[in-house]
């Protein structure tokens, strides 16, 4: 198993912020909107360097999108900024036809993503949102692992043709990740080769599926570990070649695992290579209010769930 | 003035025949509020934007257009092909299989002229108040115009869009209601009442000015007079008076029009009603 470590943690929201400022600075097209949240989404760095280009649109997600869709045309780049529930279920109409069906070039920005915004309880906590966004044709669905990936991403969204939305988070989590990395929209990113079992992970899971890695180390279980940050369009092609050599495979994703990377990837499976599958997702829940980790150890997203998942899958390889 | 107003009655007269024909030839379709705004709509485009036929998404330099309540598409569709956006005998291919002119009006399929999808009510406002802040952001003096529906003004989202506007002295952009009083359901008044809606705005902060939007000469007038409004520090709002269905005597004022296709006798009928100026297609 490969060694990773990390020296500091932090939000992945913050590497959106640090993104977002970052493509203000290269790019004078790039917009950002905000309703109401421009604190909790880190945009004041943003908006204080460039504010003709920052518009605070109010507690208003339905208008943002809209003025979103709109400045699009001529050649604004508007990265929207608000709660992963209110930047998809809130505004899914707005979304698909002045964004999606229109073909507009607008960011969806999206922080707060599944459990681990702890205590704010289910209202807050989408778990639905992957499913609902990738469902929607043209829509590109990333969901970036650490800090300094949620900022590659955000400067690689800007460069993208399209409709995006970028999911992220509030918990501080280790950073592991390079601080120089190209991110590259579709292209999955090998954790660990292995030839036991391949782990599939997205967002907060992947530092999971690392420490889980350790352990089945520990027990003699050598673990493939993938990042799938972009689950639309989905690397086909990396999972394909893990899974030939494994035989057997675990998705691992912050979210409902009805209509989540999951299901993605048991579609790819199911047509290309039937294979067994076990999947660490939320079991069709709500959430509810607790501490972060309290929550991932209830509704079992834990590294031992990983592990316990794996040496399942394992034992249904033929 | 490009027209004389006579010009325009009579290129609005073949506007409505395009409509009935089109959701005739399919029996499906809007022709209601079509024919209400089909003065509006000429008038519009014939004298009042800048604007060029041979269309960009971005439309640098020129008034952009849009429409919310999209499933008016049959009057939009006949007068960018009467301007030049697209031949006229593609009319002919309204809702039918493979079709640029969808049902309801869309980029999807390239045609020209439209910016963005319409159809589901009430997202058109907003997206109109983003090309205007992008106009402002690109130091581009076009104009940005609008046209909704009065029952659309049910849905939440436009409401959001009145606060914006004024609070971010949007002043390029000049929105128009179809007030016609009518909803599929029957008259606004019965369904879910609108009110004052000219207090409502105001209060809002907008510019409210008011037309009659089937007098051409008024109607020419008040978008004129709307233009000098702009810049000022407001946003613009014509609260266009029209009747369902104008143009033929047995459609007009109702909302069983709204949605219903003519037979093949009240088609006929309608036409006898309408001069043939243009050519049909």
């Amino acid at each position: 198993m490969k060694k990773y470590t990390y020296t500091e943690k932090k939000d992945t929201r913050s590497g959106f912020g640090a993104g977002l400022h970052e493509a203000g600075k290269r790019n004078e097209n790039v917009v950002a909107l905000c309703a109401d949240l421009k604190g909790s989404l880190k945009m004041d760095d943003f908006a204080n360097d460039f504010p003709e280009r920052f518009v605070q649109v109010g507690i208003a997600e339905a208008n943002m999108m809209g003025i979103a869709a709109g400045m699009t045309i001529g050649g604004k780049i508007p990265f929207t900024g608000t709660f992963a529930n209110f930047s998809t279920g809130r505004v899914y109409d707005q979304i698909r036809q002045s964004i999606a069906y229109s073909g507009k070039n607008v960011k969806i920005c999206a922080s707060h993503a599944g459990l681990t915004l702890g205590e704010d309880g289910a209202t807050h906590q989408i778990l639905e949102d992957i499913g609902l966004m990738k469902m929607l044709p043209g829509m590109t669905v990333i969901n970036p692992c650490d800090y300094n990936q949620t900022k590659a991403a955000t400067l690689a969204i800007m460069e993208h043709e399209g409709p995006v939305y970028l999911r992220f988070g509030r918990p501080v989590i280790p950073v592991f990740t390079p601080a120089d990395q190209k991110f590259e929209i579709g292209k999955a990113w090998m954790v660990n080769e292995g030839t036991d079992v391949t782990i599939i992970a997205t967002g907060h899971m992947v530092w999971r599926a690392i420490e889980a890695g350790e352990k089945l180390a520990e027990l003699g279980i050598d673990a493939e570990i993938i990042n799938i940050h972009t689950i639309k369009p989905l690397d086909e092609e990396a999972i394909l070649k893990s899974v030939k050599k494994t035989g057997c495979v675990v998705t691992c994703e912050e979210h409902n695992k009805y209509g989540g990377l999951g299901e993605s990837v048991a579609r790819l499976l199911t047509t290309e290579l039937p294979t067994p599958q076990e999947f660490v997702a939320v079991n069709d829940s709500f959430g509810e209010s607790a501490t972060p980790d309290q929550l991932m150890t209830k509704y079992k997203l834990d590294p031992a769930d990983i592990v316990a998942a794996a040496q399942k899958v394992i034992k249904r390889k033929a | 003035m490009k027209h004389t107003i006579s010009e325009l009655e009579d290129i609005a007269s073949q506007v409505r025949r395009d409509v009935l024909r089109m959701v005739h030839a399919v029996q499906s379709g809007h022709p209601g509020a079509s024919l209400g705004c089909a003065d509006f709509f000429t008038a519009l485009y014939y004298e009042v934007l800048n604007h060029s036929p041979k269309f960009t998404m971005d439309g640098t330099g020129e008034d952009l257009f849009f429409l919310s309540n999209g499933h008016i598409s049959p009057v939009w569709y006949s007068v960018l092909a009467r301007s030049g956006y697209f031949e006229v005998s593609e009319l002919a291919t309204f809702r039918k299989l493979d079709s640029r002119l969808q049902g309801h009006p869309t980029t999807h399929e390239g045609l020209p002229g439209i910016r963005v999808a319409s159809g589901s009510l009430g997202q058109g406002l907003s997206v109109a108040i983003g090309a205007a802040l992008t106009k402002k952001l690109n130091n581009d003096k076009g104009l940005i115009y609008t046209l909704q529906g009065d029952g659309e003004l049910q849905e939440g989202q436009n409401w959001e869009a009145f606060m914006f506007a004024p609070f971010h002295k949007v002043d390029n952009l000049i929105a128009s209601i179809d007030y016609n009083g009518q909803q599929i359901d029957g008259p606004t008044e019965k369904v879910l009442s609108l009110e004052n809606l000219q207090a409502k705005f105001e209060a809002f902060g907008w510019h409210v000015i008011t037309s009659d939007g089937n007098d051409m000469e008024q109607i020419v007038k008040a978008l004129h007079y709307a233009k000098s409004l702009t810049g000022k520090g407001k946003p613009i709002l014509n609260l266009m008076s029209t009747q369902m269905g104008y143009g033929v005597d047995f459609m007009v004022g109702t909302h069983k029009w709204h949605g219903s296709a003519p037979s093949d006798a009240q088609l006929a009928v309608a036409l006898s009603q309408l001069k043939e100026t243009l050519g049909d297609y």
